[in-house]
C-alpha cells in the first residue's frame, strides 16, 4: 500500500515522520471540540467550573471578609481580583484530572493508534479548557459586580486585566496537565492538584494583605507567581497597586512556565 | 488492494520488550500474510497485548523489528498508524459524544477530509445496525453496543490492517457471535485481521492460521487442523454401564494407547480416557469390550481440541472458561 502523505501533512524530517503545522492545528482543533462538548455535557464539570467559585466570592464576601483588614479599599474591591486569579487556577486543575480519567478509559490508547499529533491532544485539551475557563471568568465578574464589586479604571485596563487571568490559567493547564500525566490516576490527579494550588493560591496576596503574613511565609507570598498576578489585576481593575511591575513579573513568570511545562507535558503524554 | 501487496502484513523479527524485571517479549517471531485472519493464541500475560501494543505504535520495544506492510514502526510511525485499525478489550469511545460524533472525530484524525469523514461515519453506523443509535450519547448505550461502536471506530479509516486485542473478552454470547460474523465478513473484503484470544475455541472458529504463544515466544504456529494434527492422537472415551467394571476394562484396552500414554480413569463418571493412534480403535475397543461381556454405554471419539494442543505444547492450560471444560480430562 503506497500512502499519499504530502496529501495528508505527513513529512518526513531527520528520517523521522512528522505531521505539518497545519496537520498538528487541525488535529488540535478537532480535538479541542471533542473536548469542549465532553466538559459541558458533564454536570459534575459544570458545577467545577461555574457553581464553586460563586460559592467561593460569597464565603469570602460575607464570611470572612468582615475580620479582613484591608485599610482605605473595600474588602470586596480587594478580594475580587484575587478570587479571579484563584478561579482561573482551580480551572486549569480539570485539565490534568480530565486527561487521567481519558487514560484510564482507554481513549488515549485509541487517539495515539491514530495517525495523529499526539501533542495535538494536550493542544486540543488545553484550548478546550481555556474557552471554560473565559466563560467562568465572564460569570465571576458579573457574579462580582452583583455583590458590590467596582472597577474603576477604563475598559482597555480591564480587558489587559482579563487577558494577564486567561493567560495564568492556560499556563496552569499545562503544570496541571504534567501533574495529571505524571501521576496516571484521577483520584491521585485530584489531591495532587490541591497540594500544589493550595499553598500557592493562599500563601498569596489573593485573599489577604501579605504584611500580616509571618517572615518565611510572606518571603513566599512576595514572590508567589499568584502575588504577582493578582497585585497586576488589582492595579488594572481598582488602580493600586501600580500595576506595571507586577504585570511584567507576571509575563515573565508565564513565559518561563510555558518553555518548561510544555515539553514536560509533552513527554509524559509520551510515555504514559 | 492488500492482496497485490508485496509485503506481509506483519512482520515481527526477534522482538523483546520488558516491563523493569518482567519480561513481557522474548525474541518473537512473526509473520501474517496480506489478506488472512491469524489468531494469536496464549494465556494471561503470555505477551498478546504487549505485541499489539507495539505494532500499533503504542510502546517502543527494547530489541529487534515490527513492521506493518513493510512500514518499521520506529521509522515510520504515522505510516503504520495509518495501515491499522485497533479495537482493545474495552470501549475506547466518549461516553459524553453520540455515536456518530465519536466515528466523525475519528475518521477526522485518520486525516480524512471533513465531508468524507462524515459520510464515511454514517455509513459504518449503517453497516454496524447502529445508525438508530447514532445520535444518542455513548452512555446510553448497552455494553455490546458500545463495543460494537468501538470496533466500527477501528474500521473508520478502512484500514487494510485490523488489530483485535481480546476483542471478545467480556462480551455477552450474541455479542460474540456478531463479533465472529463481522471477522468472517473482512476476511472475504481482503482485511487483515491480527487477533488475539485466550479462547481456543474462537482462535479455531475464525483464523486461517494460529500461532501459540507463551511466555513471550511463539511455540508453534500452522492452520488449527496442522495444529490438532501436532498434538499426535485422538481421544476415545468408553463409558461403562457399570463402574465396577472399570479395572477390568482398563485391561483390556491399555495396549490401544498411544505410545508414552496410559488409559485415564474419570471414576464418578464411570469412563476411561484414552489417547489412541489406531483409526479402528473405537470399533476395536466395542469388540473387546463386548467379547469379555462388560457393557458399553457410551464410545466417542474427538479430535483432539486445541486445549490438548495447548496443554501438550506448554505443559499448562490456557486460562479461562475454556480451560476449565477441558480442566476434568487433565485432572484424572
Amino acid at each position: 500500500m503506497s500512502i499519499d502523505t504530502d496529501r495528508l501533512g505527513i513529512v518526513t524530517r531527520g528520517g523521522r515522520q512528522r505531521l505539518s503545522f497545519g496537520a498538528v492545528l487541525r488535529d488540535s482543533q478537532v480535538l479541542a471540540v471533542r473536548q469542549l462538548r465532553k466538559t459541558l455535557r458533564r454536570p459534575v464539570y459544570i458545577v467545577f467550573a461555574f457553581v464553586q467559585p460563586v460559592i467561593f466570592v460569597l464565603l469570602f464576601r460575607y464570611i470572612f471578609g468582615g475580620a479582613i483588614d484591608t485599610g482605605s479599599t473595600s474588602y470586596v474591591n480587594f478580594l475580587m481580583p484575587g478570587i479571579i486569579v484563584q478561579t482561573a487556577v482551580f480551572g486549569a486543575l480539570i485539565t490534568g484530572i480530565g486527561l487521567t480519567e481519558d487514560l484510564a478509559a482507554g481513549v488515549v490508547d485509541r487517539l495515539r493508534s491514530l495517525p495523529m499529533s499526539r501533542a495535538a491532544v494536550l493542544f486540543g485539551r488545553t484550548a478546550a479548557d481555556l474557552v471554560i475557563n473565559v466563560l467562568t471568568l465572564v460569570v465571576m465578574a458579573a457574579v462580582g459586580v452583583a455583590v458590590g464589586f467596582r472597577p474603576s479604571e477604563p475598559a482597555w485596563k480591564l480587558a489587559l486585566a482579563f487577558l494577564i487571568v486567561l493567560g495564568f490559567s492556560y499556563v496552569f493547564s499545562w503544570i496541571s496537565a504534567w501533574v495529571g500525566l505524571s501521576v496516571k490516576n484521577p483520584e491521585t490527579a485530584q489531591s495532587a492538584g490541591f497540594i500544589w494550588v493550595f499553598p500557592l493560591t493562599f500563601a498569596s496576596s489573593a485573599f489577604v494583605p501579605v504584611e500580616t503574613m509571618p517572615g518565611a511565609v510572606r518571603a513566599f507570598a512576595e514572590v508567589n507567581p499568584m502575588s504577582l498576578a493578582v497585585d497586576a489585576v488589582r492595579g488594572l481593575t481598582i488602580g493600586s497597586p501600580p500595576p506595571t511591575t507586577p504585570a511584567l513579573q507576571t509575563l515573565a513568570w508565564l513565559a518561563g512556565l510555558l518553555l518548561i511545562f510544555v515539553p514536560l507535558a509533552v513527554r509524559a503524554f509520551r510515555r504514559a | 488492494m492488500t492482496n497485490a501487496d508485496p509485503h506481509p502484513a506483519v512482520e515481527v523479527e526477534d522482538l523483546a520488550v520488558s516491563y523493569g524485571k518482567v519480561v513481557a517479549l522474548d525474541g518473537l517471531r512473526l509473520t501474517v500474510a496480506a489478506g488472512t485472519v491469524f489468531g494469536l493464541l496464549g494465556p494471561n500475560g503470555a505477551g498478546k497485548t504487549t505485541l499489539i501494543r507495539v505494532l500499533s505504535t503504542l510502546l517502543r520495544q527494547d530489541r529487534g523489528q515490527a513492521r506493518v506492510l513493510g512500514h518499521d514502526v520506529l521509522r515510520e510511525p504515522l505510516a503504520v498508524r495509518l495501515a491499522i485499525g485497533l479495537a482493545g478489550q474495552f470501549a475506547a469511545v466518549d461516553a459524553e459524544l453520540t455515536g456518530r460524533e465519536n466515528l466523525e472525530m475519528v475518521g477526522l484524525l485518520y486525516r480524512l477530509p471533513r465531508a468524507e469523514a462524515r459520510r464515511r461515519a454514517a455509513e459504518i453506523l449503517e453497516r454496524f445496525e447502529l445508525t438508530e443509535a447514532a445520535n444518542r450519547r455513548v452512555s446510553t448505550y448497552s455494553g455490546g453496543m458500545r463495543r460494537r461502536l468501538d470496533l466500527a471506530a477501528s474500521l473508520t479509516g478502512r484500514p487494510p490492517v485490523l488489530l483485535l486485542d481480546e476483542p471478545t473478552t467480556g462480551l455477552d454470547p450474541r455479542s460474540r457471535q456478531e463479533l465472529w460474523t463481522i471477522v468472517d465478513e473482512l476476511r472475504t473484503t481482503g482485511t487483515t485481521v491480527l487477533l488475539t484470544t485466550q479462547y481456543l475455541e474462537e482462535a479455531d472458529r475464525l483464523a486461517q492460521r494460529i500461532a501459540v504463544i507463551d511466555a513471550g515466544k511463539v511455540i508453534a504456529e500452522g492452520t488449527p487442523a496442522e495444529l490438532k494434527s501436532g498434538a499426535g492422537t485422538d481421544v476415545l472415551r468408553v463409558r461403562l454401564a457399570d463402574p465396577a467394571h472399570l479395572s477390568a476394562a482398563e485391561a483390556v484396552l491399555a495396549d490401544l494407547t498411544a505410545a508414552g500414554t496410559s488409559v485415564q480413569r474419570d471414576v464418578p463418571a464411570a469412563e476411561l480416557v484414552l489417547r489412541v493412534s489406531r483409526a479402528d480403535a473405537s470399533a476395536e475397543a466395542i469388540r473387546r469390550l463386548d467379547a469379555k461381556g462388560l457393557p458399553v454405554t457410551v464410545v466417542q471419539l474427538t479430535q483432539p481440541s486445541l486445549d490438548d494442543v495447548f496443554l501438550a505444547l506448554t505443559g499448562h492450560t490456557a486460562e479461562g472458561a475454556e480451560a476449565a471444560k477441558a480442566a476434568p480430562e487433565v485432572a484424572v
